[in-house]
């Protein structure tokens, strides 16, 4: 390993409308390392490496590759220079063969006409040199993910990059997959290559980098080796020791089990297992919370409970009643649940419609907002004046559209909705997110004080502080299982953020599901 | 309120100023046509009856592709849902004698409408069951409409093909239908030469009826919030697939109901040519309505002075009734694209003008 | 992609098949049978061409277009733009030697149908207008202009007239349906090959794809995707213009207001059965010409069992059972009706 850096970055900022991605960023890349970029999600690691490979434009700073300061205007640029990355999300083409996604943008012609067999060839060699086995006529849609990210690490090679950014590249692979990956990051590495490899997993980190920075709400936080990292070192540069939000709370008295939820299996839109093995239970008069990052199976859980995506396996079982399977309007009435949805734009409000309308959206066709057929006008309108006087929901009038509140105030208004009727579960699904402080602090009260009246409260969130602030009894959930079961006053920070990036203790006071 | 009406007014001024360019460029006079299309409209009794009689069936095409977009939909079958609505109700209307006009006008207008249900729910249940594009489907179906309803009126080829059952054998060589028996007939309120029939009660009625339905009703909640975001009208528990298929059959009614007015009002029997253009102006129209029922009338009733004007203008100015359509054109475009308006007129823009309305999802097939 | 892609097997066989049928029905005495002759014959099979080349290329100009990842229902209003460019420039060029006057009719064509494909282009990239809309205004806008622009007492002297090829038109039967056509018609035809080995053996064709199916890989890859498809939606105006030029100036000789008659939305159709390929649409045309055949030799020998009002509804029908999935599946570009944005302040 060579300190001469063939990649820096100095004070990059990126800003965008409200909200700081990077602050301050500096970083360099020796020749032939590997340098792991870790963070939780929002740390502003993606935006950075969007910025070196010239897919955002840096609000400032600087570039330098091999030396040289550098403009990155777009993609075209990072590709000319050696830069090639390799995305979460795959940006391949599904009915192409791999041959053309390869060459898509960077063509070898033969009189005029797609040389195919030449770039075949040449991903062959490829293949043979770095262990990418892949068939190159292959349609990349007939590809398992594991290989199909062989095919976006080809492109890059392809293209003689000698920096390579791999973007969380073993979010969607399997284990013997993840070890596959690692054979042909270090054959890359002994070649001269030199990688940014990005992800939130410490074991990963450990395993495979040769130095490790920790990017945590947009700024550096940290540079070390692994041999100067552990694991709990690592977790708590990540998640950072600032004071959590506190929530004054009496302890939880938990009655009877309102939510059971036993060997629950779901598949998602591509039809891959989502979810496998979930056991979950909620009694009334307590709040569980569902940690872990992101992606992890916490959406479509939350579709299962609400009847939003059909379960494959398993029961749902909602106040005695057999749920499973049943439709949202039959597990909103019969379960007598609210869902405060994580994504209110997505499907929790109609932007375009009032706030009296929204405030009614799940209960339009009920006594006393309609009789019959008919809408009942003045019925709606008082019911949204009083929800928005008891809910603190800033807005000028019931009429204002939905889309001109504020994020806290539309949230406020989607709470107010679910908890305006009687109810003996509420799932609450991030809850807070991207929301000012005041607005936190009201949910959060109304959420404990529902919980005091004797409801059950399944809350769903990617903010540790969040959970710690308000869960008695904390649920980790890891790709796509419940990795682990703590009492919220017998764990830690740390030992949560252990669980969530997969690490399984040995700890007592955590009660494991099946491996 | 004026925000709302600012477009629209903006885009027919636009789109009249322009045509006036185009009269210009190929030496006509746009002054002399302009007033000679004033003097078609509004300029005598005749010409204001003229004006009501073609703005009905837009008024009723207008809601049909209204009441579709609330729920998102494209129903550009508008003009087969017509033809549909015209060949049941005059199915209807050339038999049964002897019923009292009570029984047998009422009888004839619900079948109309219910061809046109037909013919609309047809791709609506097509595109929940196999996510197909109802725009393909109803450009097809248009044409199979127009296609049947020829065939039910064909006077029998020379070469001895069977005329159809709906066919008027004392037309001779013409295919069309008998007349609609008197009992079947929408009575005029004025009657030849000004030839405004009940019809017009009709259609406001159906305005009416719409406009409770879309803002009054559950169902009309339901419709649109399926437009405005179908995966939270799932999560409030809607059941997204009826209503598509709901919507598209009252689309489909209405449509169907406007080729039962013309025939049963206006032309009193069937023939193949009836029908043609109503598609494309009932987009028009619910456009430059901003999808509101009081606004389709109002939008109405601007294309029917449109229309009834145009053949004054061609007789006073000798400028073809066609640039009528060019002008349609434009205003359709004005009005389906704000940006282009505020662009011209240096207006602020907002984020909505960005975001396009995709109303294509499911293109060619899922 | 392999050349012979299922729909482009079927395509041809169909096709293959039909001229040998025919062969049989005009040289054997299979030729007796009224029915064999009606389904078979020679006439049908010429009336089968002619009817299909404006559906080829009309569904070839759809392909361009919705490939790139616009959809394209304006075809129609294309068609009939190009149509009456042709006819005004030929009216006005009768003086001229024939056939300059025809090339350069056709070269019009080509122009204004090329125009009208950029501002479909412009409203649906540059002012995010729905495309299907968009699409409705180009057919409203050439209906109206190109009866508002028509002057009734104008005449186009001279169309294209049919040029055999040596030896290949001497083949029984099928030597003077394929070989002794006017130039447009062998235009049609080559423009298939052409534009099939430009999708699947070019760079502009692999970008194209690219950029309607996944718009946002090609961005990565440093390809301009709203250039792509301004281009494109160009090029698919050129081909409807040409099917215009075809209508006025090798089919019919005058133009006629409204003449395309639907031929632009029956081209929508043959483009979708044919799954989006060239050979595809010339098979699915080369069916739909044949329904419009065989209506018509139904008439010819007196066939009256079948309603002729049904036979024609047959390309329409089966449309909607491709569009539906009910015989296997037609796939659209997946990026298909979306503007697309670049993000991140580029």
């Amino acid at each position: 390993m060579m300190s001469n850096p063939v990649l820096e970055v100095q004070e990059i900022c990126k800003i965008f409308p409200g909200v700081v991605a990077n602050e301050d960023v500096s970083l360099s890349l020796n020749s032939g390392e590997i340098l792991a970029l870790l963070g939780e999600n929002g740390a502003g690691k993606s935006t950075l490496m969007n910025i070196i490979y010239g897919l955002y434009q840096p609000s400032s700073g600087e570039i330098l590759v091999r030396g040289k300061s550098s403009k990155m205007r777009s993609p075209r640029d990072a590709i000319g220079l050696g830069i090639g990355m390799v995305h979460q999300h795959f940006q391949l083409v599904p009915v192409m063969t791999v041959v053309e996604n390869v060459m898509l943008g960077s063509e070898m012609l033969r009189h005029g006409f797609l040389d195919r067999e030449q770039v075949s060839q040449r991903i062959l060699d490829l293949s043979r040199d770095y262990q990418l086995e892949v068939e190159p006529s292959t349609l990349v849609e007939d590809l398992p993910v594991g290989i199909r990210q062989r095919v976006e690490i080809l492109k890059a090679l392809y293209r003689d990059a000698e920096i390579l950014i791999l973007d969380e590249p073993t979010a969607v692979l399997t284990p013997q997959e993840i070890e596959g990956l690692f054979e042909v990051m270090d054959l890359l590495r002994r070649q001269g290559k030199s990688i940014i490899f990005i992800t939130h997993k410490l074991k990963e980190v450990l395993r495979i980098a040769d130095r490790i920075a920790v990017l945590r709400q947009g700024k550096l936080v940290g540079e070390v080796t692994p041999s100067e990292a552990s694991e709990p070192r690592l977790a708590a540069m990540m998640v950072g020791r600032e004071v959590m939000l506190q929530v004054d709370k009496k302890e939880a008295e938990p009655g009877d089990s309102i939510l059971e939820v036993k060997g629950l299996e779901a598949r998602n839109d591509l039809d891959e297992i989502c979810l496998s093995e979930v056991d979950l239970k909620v009694n009334a008069g307590e709040i569980v919370g569902v940690a872990g990052v992101q992606g992890n199976g916490q959406t479509e859980l939350v579709e299962v409970l609400t009847g939003l995506r059909p379960l494959k396996n398993g029961i749902l079982r909602i106040g005695g009643h057999d749920l499973s399977g049943a439709t949202p309007r039959e597990i909103t009435d019969r379960g007598k649940i609210c869902h405060v949805p994580e994504d209110r734009h997505s499907y929790g409000m109609v932007d375009n419609y009032s706030v009296a309308d929204n405030l009614v959206l799940n209960s339009y066709y009920r006594s006393p907002f309609a009789k019959g057929m008919t809408i009942q006008r003045e019925s709606i309108d008082t019911n949204a004046e009083t929800l928005v006087k008891k809910f603190d929901v800033r807005t000028p009038s019931v009429q204002t559209p939905g889309a001109s509140l504020s994020g806290g105030n539309q949230q406020k208004m989607v709470i107010a909705r679910e908890l305006s009727r009687p109810i003996q579960l509420m799932i609450a699904a991030q809850p807070t997110r991207g929301i000012d402080v005041g607005s936190i602090e009201f949910i959060h009260q109304q959420i404990v004080a529902k919980r005091d009246e004797g409801i059950a409260v399944l809350l769903i969130s990617s903010e540790l502080d969040e959970i710690m602030a308000l869960s008695d009894r904390i649920v980790v959930m890891y790709r796509g299982s419940i990795i682990g079961e703590v009492l919220n006053k017998e764990t830690t920070r740390q030992e949560l953020g252990l669980l969530m990036a997969g690490v399984k203790s040995d700890s007592e006071n955590i009660h494991h599901s099946a491996p | 309120m004026f925000r709302v009406l600012l477009i629209p007014v903006l885009a027919l001024v636009t789109s009249l100023a322009l045509g006036a360019l185009v009269m210009l460029l190929f030496g006509d006079d746009p002054i002399l046509a302009y007033q000679g299309l004033f003097q078609g409209a509004f300029g005598s009794g005749r010409a204001w009856s003229s004006t009501i009689r073609k703005m009905i069936p837009l008024i009723l095409t207008g809601l049909s592709v209204a009441v579709a977009f609330k729920a998102g939909l494209f129903n550009i079958g508008a003009s087969g849902q017509f033809v549909m609505g015209s060949v049941f109700s005059v199915a209807v209307g050339i038999h049964f004698e002897g019923l009292p006009m009570y029984i047998h006008l009422p009888m004839a207008i619900l079948a109309g409408m219910l061809g046109g249900m037909i013919w609309g729910a047809i791709p609506g249940f097509l595109k929940v069951t196999t996510g197909a594009h109802e725009v393909i489907v109803t450009i097809m179906l248009n044409y199979v409409a127009a296609l049947f309803g020829g065939w039910t009126v064909y006077a029998g080829g020379t070469q001895g093909q069977t005329p159809g059952p709906l066919w008027d054998p004392t037309a001779r060589a013409i295919s069309e239908t008998p007349d609609v028996l008197h009992s079947a007939q929408i009575p005029w309120i004025f009657g030849p030469p000004y030839r405004v029939h009940f019809g017009v009660f009709l259609a406001l009625l159906a305005v009416l009826i719409i406009w409770w339905l879309i803002y009054k009703t559950t169902v009309g909640f339901e419709i649109r919030t399926v437009g405005q975001n179908p995966k939270a009208a799932r999560y409030a528990g809607i059941r997204v697939e009826k209503t598509v298929v709901l919507t598209m059959a009252i689309a489909g009614g209405l449509a169907g109901l406007a080729g039962t007015i013309e025939t049963l009002g206006l032309n009193h029997k069937f023939a193949p040519e009836f029908g043609g253009q109503v598609g494309f102006d009932g987009i028009t129209v619910a456009l430059l309505g901003q999808t509101h029922p009081v606004g389709v009338v109002f939008a109405s009733f601007l294309f029917g002075a449109l229309d009834a004007g145009a053949a004054k203008m061609q007789f006073e100015s000798g400028v073809a009734a066609d640039i009528i359509q060019v002008i349609q054109a434009l205003v359709l475009a004005f009005v389906a694209a704000p940006l282009i308006i505020k662009a011209l007129f240096r207006l602020r823009s907002t984020q909505d003008d960005r975001h396009s309305a995709s109303l294509n999802t499911s293109w060619g097939g899922s | 992609m392999s050349f012979w892609s299922r729909t482009a097997r079927v395509a041809v066989s169909l096709v293959v098949l039909m001229l040998l049928m025919a062969i049989l029905v005009e040289l054997t005495p299979l030729g007796e049978n009224k029915w064999m002759r009606v389904f078979f014959g020679v006439s049908a099979l010429n009336f089968t061409l002619r009817a299909a080349i404006p559906l080829v290329l009309g569904a070839l100009s759809g392909i361009l277009c919705e490939r790139s990842g616009i959809i394209n229902i304006g075809i129609e209003g294309m068609m009939l733009a190009g149509a009456f460019a042709g006819f005004v420039a030929k009216s006005s060029t009768n003086d001229w030697p024939l056939y300059l006057s025809l090339v350069f009719s056709v070269i019009v064509s080509l122009g204004v149908g090329g125009l009208m494909g950029l501002l479909h282009g412009m409203l649906s990239i540059r002012f995010r207008m729905d495309q299907i809309i968009s699409g409705s205004v180009i057919i409203i806008l050439a209906a109206g202009l190109t009866s508002y622009l028509f002057d009734r007492d104008a005449i186009a002297d001279g169309k294209f007239t049919p040029i055999p090829i040596p030896l290949l038109s001497e083949i029984p039967v099928i030597g003077p349906v394929l070989f002794n056509n006017p130039p447009i018609t062998y235009l049609a035809l080559l423009l298939v090959l052409v534009v099939h080995i430009a999708i699947f053996y070019t760079r502009w064709g692999l970008r194209t794809r690219a950029v309607g199916e996944h718009p946002r890989a090609a961005d990565t890859e440093g390809i301009n995707v709203n250039l792509m498809r301004y281009f494109n939606t160009m090029l698919g105006g050129m081909l409807a213009g040409l099917a215009g030029a075809y209508l006025v100036l090798e089919a019919v000789g005058q133009f006629q207001e409204g003449m395309t008659a639907g031929r632009g939305f029956i081209s929508l159709a043959a483009m979708i059965f044919g799954n989006w390929t060239p050979f595809g649409a010339l098979g699915a045309a080369t069916l739909f010409g044949y329904t419009q055949a065989l209506q018509n030799e139904f008439l010819l020998a007196g066939v009256t069992t079948i309603p002729r009002q049904f036979v024609s509804m047959l390309p329409y029908v089966v449309t909607i059972i491709a569009v539906s999935g009910l015989v296997g599946r037609v796939r659209a570009p997946a990026a298909i009706g979306r503007p697309y944005d670049t993000e991140g302040g580029r």
